[in-house]
């Protein structure tokens, strides 16, 4: 009975819903942070020794010291081209070298030159070139700040918490290393040699344990940390990933959000514990600036946040009004890191589509994924059987719901053996693609980087004879408990593992692969079932760096070295596309992230929205969250919902976990089948825009999905919105995330701008909070008065069945009786774009003439594609409508008039998509 | 952009030769609504909604609300487009299937315009249908024949099981005059063994009445004497029509019960009472679940015509890679692994579970092994006609959902004429 009993209640105990917290460290649980959190503002021990200082034509250097102990510390102040400063902050003369990011800057970024304005013992003020902005160095105590004429844009160690842990040799074994090892872990062997002003040894620092897992810290402490003030700035945004509103809150009552890249089992929602992945940059935002903090730093790292107005309600801050109170609202961020150095890049904006071009001259921009990948994805852990594949995708047809990618998690291997298929399951994977392909469909099959430890498996003999695995603290291959059982982990940020571990995806390396399948890394924060934090010791060795040096990084190499064996195994030629769950700052540029094991709940579906945009404001764009939730089974109501809002999001898979029952959109009766049916075909004839969308995010690093002040930075209504969106400019969504919901409210922004419903046509004013009916058919979608959308409304079963369609432009007006548009095309899968393949064209309405003109007159590519039907919304009624081709032709166009809503619709115009042409309305 | 005017030429399979029959319509219109395309006259949209000039059906421009204007086109979202498949099966797919570069038509019309490279598949295709439907009909040809003997074998058993239910329901009232009787007998005996009786029982470490005792812990310790062995064994004679389950408990007991007795009145008495026992806690049991059983037999729902009943009490198996799995028709369905290891329930009987035109081609079987974070394990079983009854495929859809087919002549349709099945699939 017992043993019954114990199970039944652990089986109780299991479907709880929640995060283990005790599995993750707090703050306090964390030796640095606890260590770091303890220094409160003050007066910097630091001082700038202004004798040191060297200006060259690149840079400045500068000497800091720290009075306490003499240690000192190596300044480095660059001007970035794109109005950017970089700070880097090093020990002058450290013990060895601390660990500075590589690979995840595009380039050395390129600098422009430092003017010194004037310099006296106090400190000395540099040009930061144009429109009189000015850092100043004070020396004693050592602060930077940033002016912009007489503002302070942000200060530096202006709260006096510069603070870096030098290395040091261990005082109770200044010995021979050799006979350091086996004295290690001796409390007991006191030194009495110690030296002047040391700071005394607290615990942690040499040693730490979580749990039943020990960390031996065999460099000591080798923290950094610095603080930021933001004058004037009352919303602070990005370093994801978390599970938390888009404004990020203040961290006074509680912890730091953390960064330390997790494998985190039932997240819970709205707190700053750490999540799959990390991109250490923020965004500050008011009215008049937006400015971003990048902090490259690959270490665990925890983020505190304050404000001066945080506790204050409407009534004092009005009170603060009425007596003039001085005070102007600040927020004070401070970083801290375990381990490398301080290296900063501050950018300046001063609007968000600057900012967000100086994030992506320093990481890159999201990778153009192939048009395939931005259509729908069919996930489920896991699709059986090549019979179960073969009958998911005839589903598909045999309810008429186009799908580009059906998707295979762990099951389909040979005992998670990545790279292999289940003899029995998966006995012919080619005949399975080719199946696919013959419908013009794609797979994608999961690599996780664990790797399983047998020798009987080619992949895990390559890796250990060629000495690629991460080694232990004592010098041995790192094993750990993950899928297979025993599994090692690759060195990816070696470049020759990652060399070797793209030539494993060419054709005659991976058995059984063809061109339509595609790659998901998952697990690669990395997830070690059985390690602290369920992730890697922090003592375990790459190389010359410890695990807790690079940590963060780990994700970003796994899914680079992937994304470049897809790009290796077509010569070059195709496009790639690698889902990854761990991320760090320029993942971008490899593909897609999701938000990884979320639930079946309401909540975790409106939290998909401030997890998305968090993203795409540090450069992700290519996101999006399981559709239908992970864990548990969605009712009706919420899938169908989530298909909804899943159709407006950057990635849209659905994916279900293993012990839920079966939810392909026909498994809920005729009515919701339509339904679900109605959303994926709303994303198909809108492929056009969203290709249009990563086209241009690939080019400037604006995000994809934004919120909405990046559009409307003005408007203080905007600065906390995380309940809609924007994708591009100029489609809103806002989607329905309350169960059994009759209507939602949305702000539609733009004092004077119009919105136009996209099912109705009916139009709305801006700058208004907007009370919508609404049914199950649809979630509200407005197109801004001033936009013009192409769509291709023949949807098809693929994306590229589509290619050759015609399509149907939506010219929405705005109160002056203007439009603007653009219209991307190209082959959607190769790099030939690069090679300026492709017709990128400005539709334009004014004075009564809608033109497309050629933006790219030295591109080249033809399109059968042609225009179809032009709707025209906010119009009145013209006598004549008149086309005029390039070759001078002219014909009267027919066309129809709704008065009631005021739409023209122009029938069949019928020319060529990649050709000029004009149409006057008359 | 392609396709205005439409002068299709069907190309006819007729036994003996290959003849050319023009039938002018619209691409993409069935010969049912040809009709309605009438050139030289304004094209109506189906749906009533708008009349518009003839040169605009499948002018590849979406007209009508209800895609009536364009069968042979993409344009209308919402139209679909007729294959007229000579030699196989006429059908409509989607028009979203026109031109998209996949082979949907087995006569190829659907792909005029989009370079696919299609092939007329549907004189093989049709062959094929032929022979499967053939080999089909065939199938449910002798699986009907069989499933008229299983519905005669229903019938008589049926029979035979009502009999026996009044049989038995005449021992059970026999007997239990005879336990009464019996309970009388042993009363009067106990009365002068008391004293022996209670000394006895102080030994047997404060066990009360023989009421409470249990009997196999007290018979298998005793002997018993001849006489309440015989006077048992006339209780076994009477019960002689019980099924097979009930035999082999019963022969258990009735050996212990033979072993010799040397000891005094005091084991007689209480072997007396232990044999009342016997009779009351086991026989009055098994008798009561035999009738239940009967009852329940009788009344199940085996189909309309009982022709199910013979898969009654018993099992079927199939191995997969990995396992075992049991189906025991109207109890439950197991899955034990091949290589050792215990037997996980997937379910026990449910219901019928089929649609409502045909209930019994479906079998659900609910209730199983639960399972971690999920469902209890439950199990579909769809049924097929088949010659013989056989379980062929197994899988899980779902974590903890399973699904089987199973094959069986009860399921086998009365055939309707093979030769009507095929010529159906020539007409045009």
């Amino acid at each position: 009975m017992a043993p019954v009993l114990v199970l039944w209640l652990a089986v109780c105990l299991s479907v709880t819903w929640a995060v283990d917290r005790g599995n993750f460290k707090t703050c306090d649980q964390s030796a640095f942070c606890k260590r770091q959190r303890a220094l409160k503002p003050a007066e910097s021990p630091y001082r700038a020794l202004l004798e040191t200082m060297e200006l060259t034509n690149t840079r400045l250097t500068l000497q800091l010291i720290n009075d306490n102990n003499k240690v000192r510390l190596l300044l480095e102040l660059y001007r970035l081209q794109g109005n950017m400063t970089r700070v880097k902050i090093n020990e002058l003369k450290p013990l060895k070298p601390r660990y500075e990011v590589p690979d995840v800057l595009i380039r050395e970024p390129p600098t422009e030159p430092l003017s010194l304005l004037s310099q006296d013992e106090n400190g000395v003020v540099l040009s930061l070139g144009a429109e009189s902005q000015r850092v100043i160095v004070s020396a004693r105590p050592f602060r930077l700040d940033i002016m912009e004429g007489r503002d302070v844009l942000m200060s530096l160690n202006s709260r006096g918490l510069l603070a870096f842990e030098h290395l040091r040799m261990r005082k109770d074994t200044q010995v021979e290393p050799e006979a350091e090892k086996k004295e290690e872990g001796d409390p007991a062997n006191q030194s009495e040699t110690t030296k002047e002003e040391e700071e005394k040894v607290e615990d942690g620092m040499w040693e730490e344990t979580f749990k039943s897992h020990s960390d031996s810290k065999p460099n000591g402490p080798s923290a950094v940390s610095l603080d930021f003030s933001l004058p004037g700035v009352e919303h602070v945004y990005g370093i994801p990933e978390h599970a938390d509103t888009l404004r990020l809150k203040t961290t006074d009552n509680g912890d730091p959000y953390r960064l330390y890249n997790l494998d985190v089992f039932q997240y819970e929602l709205y707190n700053p514990m750490a999540l799959y992945g990390a991109v250490p940059v923020m965004l500050a935002h008011n009215a008049q600036r937006t400015t971003g903090i990048f902090w490259l730093n690959a270490a665990e790292t925890w983020v505190d946040i304050s404000s001066n107005t945080a506790g204050k309600t409407v009534f004092g801050k009005m009170l603060d009004y009425v007596q003039g109170s001085s005070e102007t609202p600040q927020t004070d961020v401070r970083w801290i890191s375990e381990s490398g150095i301080i290296d900063v890049f501050i950018m300046l904006g001063p609007t968000p589509n600057d900012v967000f071009s100086q994030y992506a001259s320093l990481t890159g921009t999201q990778s153009f994924p192939p048009l395939a990948a931005v259509g729908y994805h069919q996930c489920r852990w896991n699709y059986n059987d090549q019979e179960d594949v073969t009958s998911v995708d005839a589903g598909f047809d045999e309810h008429d719901i186009p799908y580009d990618y059906i998707w295979l998690d762990i099951e389909h291997t040979d005992g998670k053996r990545y790279f292999t298929w289940d003899p029995h399951k998966f006995a012919t994977p080619k005949e399975m693609l080719q199946g696919l392909m013959d419908k013009k469909r794609k797979m994608v099959a999961i690599v996780d980087p664990h790797i399983k430890v047998d020798s009987n498996y080619k992949i895990h003999n390559e890796i250990r004879s060629r000495g690629f695995y991460i080694k232990n603290k004592d010098g041995g291959d790192y094993e750990g408990w993950c899928w297979p059982g025993s599994a090692g982990y690759p060195d990816f940020t070696r470049a020759d593992m990652r060399e070797w571990w793209a030539s494993m995806f060419a054709y005659d390396q991976y058995e059984g692969s063809m061109e339509n399948l595609y790659t998901w890394n998952d697990m690669n924060e990395p997830s070690v079932f059985n390690g602290p934090e369920v992730t890697m010791h922090k003592d375990a060795v790459h190389g010359a760096w410890e695990h807790r040096d690079v940590h963060n990084l780990y994700g970003f190499y796994v899914q680079m070295a992937t994304a470049e064996g897809l790009i290796q195994r077509s010569g070059g030629v195709e496009r790639p596309f690698v889902l990854t769950r761990a991320f760090f700052a320029g993942s971008q540029r490899y593909g897609a992230v999701w938000t990884g094991d979320n639930a079946a709940e309401w909540e975790h579906l409106k939290i998909s929205i401030p997890m998305c945009l968090s993203l795409g404001l540090v450069g992700i764009s290519f996101c999006g969250a399981d559709v239908g939730g992970f864990f548990k089974s969605p009712s009706t109501e919420l899938l169908v919902r989530w298909y909804q809002t899943g159709a407006y999001q950057p990635f849209f898979r659905a994916h279900a976990h293993l012990d839920t029952p079966r939810r392909e959109p026909w498994l809920f009766g005729p009515e919701n089948t339509a339904l679900i049916r109605e959303a994926v075909r709303q994303r198909y004839a809108l492929l056009p825009y969203w290709y249009q969308q990563f086209y241009h995010a690939h080019r400037t690093g604006q995000p994809i999905m934004r919120p909405l002040w990046v559009e409307y930075p003005q408007d203080p209504a905007t600065f906390a919105l995380d309940d809609e969106f924007l994708i591009g400019r100029d489609l809103l969504v806002h989607p329905v995330t309350e169960e059994g919901a009759r209507g939602v409210t949305a702000y539609l922004p733009g004092k004077g701008e119009v919105w136009f419903d996209v099912q109705t046509f009916q139009k709305h004013n801006g700058a208004q909070n907007l009370y919508i009916p609404v049914t199950m058919s649809s979630i509200p979608v407005f197109q801004r008065g001033g936009s013009i959308i192409p769509k291709k409304i023949r949807v098809r079963r693929a994306s590229s069945c589509m290619m050759h369609d015609p399509y149907t432009l939506y010219v929405a007006l705005n109160p002056q009786r203007t439009a603007e548009g653009k219209l991307y095309i190209d082959d959607g899968h190769t790099f030939n774009y690069e090679k300026k393949e492709f017709i990128h064209r400005r539709l334009s309405f004014t004075n009564n003439i809608l033109s497309s003109v050629n933006l790219a007159p030295d591109a080249q590519f033809t399109t059968q594609s042609w225009i179809e039907r032009i709707v025209i919304l906010g119009a009145s009624k013209p006598s004549t409508v008149t086309l005029k081709t390039a070759d001078g032709k002219e014909s009267q166009l027919e066309f129809d008039f709704d008065a009631s809503m005021s739409v023209l619709t122009l029938r069949k115009p019928g020319m060529n998509a990649g050709v000029d042409w004009n149409v006057m309305l008359q | 952009m392609c396709c205005q005017y439409i002068l299709l030429l069907l190309l006819l399979g007729v036994s003996g030769g290959v003849s050319a029959v023009e039938v002018q319509r619209p691409r993409g219109v069935p010969l049912s609504k040809r009709q309605f395309y009438e050139e030289d006259k304004p094209f109506t949209c189906l749906d009533g909604s708008r009349n518009i000039p003839f040169d605009r059906v499948n002018d590849d421009y979406c007209d009508c609300q209800d895609g009536s204007d364009e069968p042979g086109t993409a344009a209308c979202p919402n139209g679909s487009f007729h294959c007229t498949n000579a030699g196989f099966r006429p059908g409509f797919i989607p028009s979203s299937r026109i031109n998209d570069g996949i082979c949907d038509c087995c006569d190829t019309t659907d792909e005029y315009n989009s370079g696919a490279a299609c092939q007329n598949t549907c004189r093989e295709l049709g062959r094929k249908e032929r022979e499967s439907l053939q080999k089909m009909a065939e199938i449910a040809k002798e699986g009907f024949l069989l499933k008229q003997q299983l519905i005669q074998e229903a019938k008589r058993g049926l029979e035979d099981k009502k009999a026996k239910y009044a049989d038995v329901q005449l021992s059970k009232n026999e007997f239990e005059k005879r336990v009464e009787a019996l309970r009388t007998v042993k009363e009067t005996a106990e009365q002068p063994e008391k004293e022996a009786k209670e000394r006895h029982l102080k030994a047997w470490e404060g066990k009360l009445g023989c009421e409470s005792i249990s009997p196999s812990t007290v018979c298998t310790e005793h002997y018993i004497t001849d006489s309440i062995v015989s006077l048992i064994n006339i209780f076994l004679a009477r019960l002689s029509c019980l099924d097979a389950t009930y035999n082999s408990s019963t022969q258990t007991n009735s050996l212990m019960i033979t072993r010799n007795n040397s000891e005094g009145a005091v084991m007689q008495s209480e072997l007396f009472c232990c044999s009342v026992m016997l009779v009351k806690e086991d026989y009055i049991l098994d008798l009561l679940s035999v009738c239940r059983n009967l009852e329940k037999e009788i009344s199940f729902d085996f189909g309309p015509t009982a022709e199910f009943a013979y898969l009654y009490s018993q099992c079927y198996e199939l191995t997969s890679s990995e396992y075992i799995y049991r189906l025991c028709p109207f109890n439950r369905v197991s899955q034990k692994p091949k290589y050792g290891g215990s037997e996980t329930n997937l379910g026990t009987w449910g219901q019928w579970a089929g649609p409502e035109d045909n209930p019994y081609s479906i079998m659900k079987y609910e209730h199983g092994t639960g399972c971690w974070q999920g469902p209890n394990r439950s199990t579909t079983i769809k049924l097929t006609c088949g010659k013989e009854t056989v379980l062929t495929s197994t899988s899980e859809p779902s974590r903890c959902e399973y699904l089987m087919e199973f094959t069986s002549p009860a399921v086998c349709q009365e055939p309707s004429s093979l030769d009507s099945v095929l010529h159906e699939h020539e007409e045009l």
